[in-house]
């Protein structure tokens, strides 16, 4: 396992910047996951990182070794794609046993077949190893997959959306298994996602990325209770953060264009009246609507609530965010 | 009644049952009466009204194999009662063997040069389209066009500039000039079809071998040939087809070591008018081994190996 930093890294395909100067460092042993809408460069990042494809300019070392001109193969990266791609003309055994049977890694037998065996229980996919690729269903070729990545030791894990595919339950399954086996591994792993239960659950790091850029890198907690921007603090908390007017409440400093709430930064039963628009019952929590003077703010409140839409409810700010203008946090 | 949009009426399919056993008895008629032919005897083979049914006769394959001379009765008293099966069929049309013909020889010529363009085809054209669908060649469309375009006249236009060149080269009448001759010809229509089929072939699965510690041609070995090999199956029958039947050049090009069997069949000339059955019993021997590469490819033929591994 290594460190893998990112130096003023930039890659445009035409007239598209996928990425702009970004420079990262991926701790040693850590779990770095990236955040961002599509087209923020994502999964552009992965494919530089992996040697798939050369950025423009900038430098990208894995383990203090400058990875300029160097194949996918001479890295040492093991990459799940967020296409299930595996190979149609092998076996699912045959497809776990590819990377290990590579030129640069050529296991002994034995020992393929023990981590092929062990990697194959751990993803429950062992009574299925002798079928053809193609006869699996979407989620098993997935977990194929993954584990044609796991079944390695390289120095750094590369996964694009590993879990887009999987129903709830496996997804939710795989998330405890992946986390547990990286910190097993000590494995350094950068890991792309939309999720955000993926993102606060399993990594150590999140960068949040906007249009090719790193607006933010720090721990989940770091992004979540100390956002740098309006951006940033939107790509995690469920439900999302209410932006509104600064004025809307009173005491916002001169400076400030917007204020933000997340729902623990909303008082219930003080301040100002609120007119409740409707309830969410989500089981372990409940939602509520309102509506504020004209804006629409979501919170969670008691998940046995007995408010009901016409309700009227007094709410008030507690430590909220400011934003300027552009949308960056006032300190 | 029920209906169904996607299941076609009983109408429709006894309608389209019909059409296909119509085309099927168009196609193979004429295949049935050539291999009926190879086994009639001379007079029945020119009877009209056509004979079909008739005793079944061995005599044109033997004239196929073998040269012969109209006996005389000096030659019949010296050469004794006939040895074989096949020299009582000669004696019984009045003829003795001399030797055995040169069918046998321009049959293989048709082996070695019908195969071994095809082969060498399916290596070029396998890596050309490889190239052309993978990497960024400069003038890519220019050039697939200009490939095209070699096939775009018939083969007597540019049959003159070939032979001189040929001629200057040494390559009349040689197996290698007709090797790549045919690879030549074939090659455009093997590129095109070859990238239609890699093109197919998802670049994610190479990209995949890559990160797993392969090199750009052992992931083209290992991941893009298996997958292809469908294509490569189908576009190397066109090829021997194209290579196995072709005339026009093999008149014009070879006469002797090199002649192929097509050129060579009407050649056959019996005693007293043209040979039918042994020209028949011919033709019928030179469709065996495309019929029987084909039989063995049919496999490949059936597309969908690689369906479904790709989430699009």
């Amino acid at each position: 396992m290594a460190e893998v930093t990112l130096k003023g890294v930039s890659k445009s395909f035409g007239a598209d910047t996928a990425l702009d100067n970004v420079t990262m460092t991926i701790p040693d042993g850590s779990f770095v996951v990236l955040l961002g809408p599509t087209g923020a460069g994502k999964t552009t990042t992965l494919r530089l990182v992996s040697g798939l494809d050369t950025q423009d300019s900038g430098c990208i070392s894995i383990g203090a070794r400058d990875m300029m001109g160097l194949t996918p193969a001479q890295r040492d990266v093991a990459m799940v794609f967020q296409q299930y791609s595996l190979y149609p003309h092998l076996t699912v055994r045959q497809n776990l046993e590819f990377p290990l049977k590579s030129p640069i890694l050529k296991t002994p037998d034995d020992e393929i077949a023990r981590k092929v065996g062990e990697i194959a229980e751990v993803l429950q996919i062992s009574h299925k190893l002798d079928n053809k690729a193609t006869m699996l269903s979407g989620g098993e070729m997935q977990r194929v997959s993954i584990g044609r990545a796991l079944v390695r030791n390289p120095s750094v894990y590369l996964m694009d959306e590993p879990l887009s595919s999987l129903d709830a339950k496996l997804r939710a399954d795989l998330r405890i298994e992946l986390k547990s086996i990286q910190s097993d591994r000590g494995a350094t792993l950068l890991y792309v996602t939309h999720d955000q239960i993926e993102a606060m659950t399993m990594a150590t790091h999140v960068g949040v990325l906007d249009k090719g850029r790193v607006v933010q890198f720090g721990t989940p907690r770091q992004i979540y209770e100390d956002p740098v921007s309006i951006y940033a603090a939107s790509r995690l908390g469920q439900p999302r953060i209410n932006v509104l007017p600064a004025a809307v409440f009173g005491g916002a400093p001169t400076t400030a264009q917007s204020i933000g709430l997340r729902p623990e930064q909303i008082v219930q039963g003080e301040g100002e009246e609120s007119l409740v628009q409707r309830v969410e019952h989500l089981g372990d929590q409940t939602r509520l609507h309102l509506s504020f003077k004209s804006h629409d703010i979501v919170t969670v409140t008691d998940a046995h609530t007995n408010l009901k839409s016409g309700d009227i409810i007094r709410i008030r700010p507690k430590n909220p965010f400011y934003f300027d203008a552009t949308g960056a946090r006032l300190a | 009644m029920s209906f169904s949009v996607t299941e076609p009426s009983k109408r429709t399919k006894w309608l389209a049952g019909i059409l296909v056993v119509g085309y099927a008895l168009i196609t193979i008629s004429p295949l049935i009466w050539i291999i009926a032919t190879g086994f009639k005897s001379g007079p029945d083979s020119i009877a009209y009204p056509p004979k079909m049914i008739f005793e079944p006769s061995l005599e044109g394959y033997v004239n196929l194999f073998t040269e012969r001379t109209r006996a005389t009765q000096d030659m019949l008293e010296t050469a004794g009662p006939p040895k074989t099966w096949y020299d009582q069929i000669a004696r019984d049309q009045g003829t003795v063997i001399t030797g055995p013909s040169r069918y046998g020889a321009r049959f293989l010529n048709s082996i070695i040069i019908g195969f071994g363009s095809t082969a060498l085809c399916m290596l070029l054209g396998t890596a050309a389209a490889y190239a052309f669908s993978r990497f960024r060649v400069p003038l890519k469309d220019d050039l697939l066009f200009f490939i095209l375009s070699t096939r775009m006249m018939p083969p007597i236009a540019v049959a003159i500039p070939i032979f001189l060149m040929f001629r200057n080269l040494g390559l009349n009448d040689t197996h290698l000039g007709m090797i790549l001759l045919y690879t030549a010809v074939n090659l455009s229509l093997s590129v095109w079809l070859l990238k239609g089929f890699i093109d197919e072939i998802p670049i994610e699965y190479e990209e995949a071998a890559l990160i797993d510690g392969y090199t750009r041609f052992q992931a083209f070995y290992k991941v893009v040939l298996p997958q292809a090999a469908t294509g490569i199956a189908s576009t190397a029958i066109f090829c021997l087809i194209f290579a196995w039947n072709e005339y026009a050049f093999a008149v014009l090009l070879t006469s002797g070591t090199a002649q192929t069997a097509p050129p060579f069949i009407p050649t056959i000339i019996g005693v007293g008018g043209k040979d039918w059955p042994a020209v028949a019993a011919g033709a019928s021997i030179f469709l065996v081994p495309v019929m029987v590469f084909t039989i063995l490819l049919r496999k490949h033929l059936l597309r969908g190996i690689t369906f479904g591994a790709v989430r699009k």
